[in-house]
């Protein structure tokens, strides 16, 4: 497919070098000094992130209080993992936790929302207008909005303090149908026409032919589901100690007052880091996936 | 006898009945429903169930009695600190969401001037504060209100003030820091968008526009660019709206909730005490219900208001 994008081809040239059509040198320098203000703006509380997970204790109370680190040591990870061995339930659990929740919270996301978003894109049948204005509704409010309510449902469906309370409403969140239809809606048809003139099944059709063809809506949806699930401490639901998450064990570190600013400096560290690491992998995806967000009225 | 297509069509069309068509989308309907009953028990029926609620009196143990419209009364005349709150979010949102809208975009259509990795590394450190989970508790330590905390220290270094300042103890300082946090925070799904949204302008239309006598880049963004991408602005109004009206997170985080003469007070945090502390969860409902219009609301009208970008 000739869908590559501009931004995937690798460059040699940082800037554009030749006479650009209606830019002046005035302007550039404007809006690029501009661009350096607000970057570091932007950039300083993550640079203090780091170097604060890097100072020893007594450089984290020091004053006048420094942003760089001057003698970096990673004492604060080594506290941490102390603490995390000291804890009432191993911390493997918090993690094994995590790792249930938010992989199958995210896998079944992308099954769901593409299965549904496939007849959305591709086939005309009736209702399916209202179906998608009410997904649109949907990314226009909140989860807070409906949070009693969920508690209520979650209740009643019996299951309160299980995984299942966190990884089923994850499943229907309306942004991944949104983005997964739009992103199935520039699939060329031709393609799926030859498929079905072989005499395959629409769910064939689907896992063969499309699945494969939207990889880049995929990796973002599971990007997204990643950031939205990873900060959820499920303690509205997950009442067990040994169900809970890993952010919620963070949490409780970075709880510790005084005495545990350095490993809660660590955990800071961690809780940023890992979703930035992801989104850096799939940086590229999530961009060509987003190039079809836009909404067509 | 039917003979051209547009007759066959319309007989067609006459034979098909609803049900009929229904039934040959079978396959279709099948695909859609475990989304669908995902989505209507976790999204549909709390909706409804919020709008039912919102007229009783339920406190989780006993069963909810019908009052009537006593809890929006109740909100609106008797509960100053749902007035305070109210007036909070609005500030907020009026503030941060057309800002951080603005933001977005010109944050995107500068980093569209680059190419390659210097381009990717701009995207990453723009969005980055959005998707780090908790990272804006490091405001807590830029913001702690002793001499230790990094914005006391360089003030005083600097001679700017005397004593230390609590920030988010006292009221004047706290809106404004909440959205300087918020906006910090708020460049999030919509500025993925738009920076996508930049590349699939075609790029004939900006030479095709210099030859129609654009003659700079303001002029070139608002006749040629915009328009090109007004999908991805519905979209990105659409995420910046909603993020604007439900700050809450942060304040509980910075302000602490109750916040100081409730100045970081918002809806979501008066909805979290009534609905997490009091169990009130009628009244939260109303509140919730409230919150709900208002987000809609102000979406449909910025909607409408986009369509005539450009023109």
């Amino acid at each position: 497919m000739a869908r590559k994008k501009d931004y995937m081809k690798p460059r040699k040239k940082l800037f554009r070098r030749e006479k650009q059509l209606n830019r002046s040198a005035a302007g550039n320098s404007l809006l690029f000094a501009l661009m350096i203000i607000c970057g570091i703006f932007m950039a300083l509380p993550l640079v203090m992130i780091v170097n604060n997970a890097l100072k020893p204790l007594d450089e984290i109370y020091q004053y006048p209080p420094k942003i760089f680190v001057r003698n970096p040591s990673l004492e604060n990870f080594s506290d941490l993992f102390i603490l995390m061995s000291d804890s009432w339930v191993p911390f493997s659990r918090y993690i094994l936790n995590t790792v249930i929740i938010t992989g199958f919270g995210t896998a079944g996301h992308i099954i769901v929302a593409s299965l549904a978003a496939y007849p959305m894109a591709k086939h005309e049948f009736p209702g399916k207008n209202i179906m998608f204005q009410m997904v649109i509704l949907a990314m226009m409010f909140s989860w807070v909005v409906t949070q009693i309510p969920n508690y209520i449902i979650i209740s009643w469906l019996g299951i309160n303090n299980t995984y299942l309370a966190l990884i089923l409403p994850a499943c229907a969140y309306s942004m991944g149908l949104y983005l997964m239809k739009q992103f199935m809606e520039q699939i060329p048809d031709s393609l799926l026409e030859s498929a079905r003139l072989d005499g395959a099944s629409e769910f064939k059709v689907f896992s063969t032919i499309m699945m494969p063809n939207v990889k880049p809506a995929w990796l973002t949806l599971a990007i997204f589901q990643f950031q939205s699930m990873w900060g959820n401490q499920g303690t509205g639901f997950l009442r067990s100690e040994q169900l809970k998450p890993l952010q919620y064990a963070l949490n409780q570190i970075t709880l510790g007052g005084a005495a545990r600013a350095g490993a809660s400096a660590a955990v800071q560290f961690i809780i940023a880091a890992i979703p930035i690491a992801f989104f850096l992998a799939c940086q590229s995806n999530v961009l060509e996936t987003m190039a079809t967000s836009g909404m067509k009225e | 006898m039917a003979t051209s297509n547009e007759e066959i069509l319309a007989s067609v069309r006459k034979n098909s009945t609803l049900g009929k068509r229904m039934a040959k989308s079978k396959a279709s309907y099948i695909m859609c429903a475990p989304y669908f009953i995902l989505f209507f028990l976790f999204t549909v029926l709390p909706v409804l169930t919020s709008i039912v609620l919102s007229f009783t009196y339920f406190n989780m143990l006993e069963a909810p009695t019908f009052i009537g419209w006593d809890n929006y009364i109740k909100l609106f005349l008797d509960d100053d600190i749902f007035m305070v709150s109210l007036k909070n979010t609005l500030i907020l949102a009026v503030i941060t969401g057309p800002v951080s809208y603005m933001l977005c975009l010109l944050f995107a259509w500068i980093i569209n001037e680059f190419k390659g990795k210097l381009r990717a590394f701009l995207t990453l450190i723009f969005y980055a504060p959005s998707i780090c989970g908790q990272a804006y508790l490091i405001w807590n330590v830029i913001l702690t209100g002793d001499r230790y905390g990094y914005l006391n220290g360089f003030l005083l270094r600097w001679g700017i003030i005397d004593n230390a300042i609590l920030w988010m103890k006292t009221e004047k300082y706290v809106l404004p820091i909440l959205i300087v946090v918020q906006l910090w925070l708020s460049l999030g799904t919509g500025f993925l968008s738009f920076i996508a949204g930049l590349q699939t302008v075609d790029k004939s239309l900006y030479e095709a526009a210099a030859m129609d006598g654009v003659k700079n880049r303001w002029q070139e963004l608002w006749y040629v660019t915009l328009p090109a991408m007004k999908p991805q602005l519905m979209f990105g109004a659409v995420m910046q709206i909603t993020s604007s009206f439900s700050i809450a997170d942060v304040s509980i985080a910075l302000a602490g909730n109750p916040s100081v003469n409730y100045s970081g007070a918002t809806i979501v945090t008066h909805l979290m005490d009534y609905g997490q502390t009091r169990f009130e969860m009628g009244y939260a409902s109303a509140i919730a219900v409230i919150l709900f219009l208002l987000m809609v609301g102000s979406n449909k009208l910025i909607q409408k208001l986009l369509r005539r970008v450009g023109e």
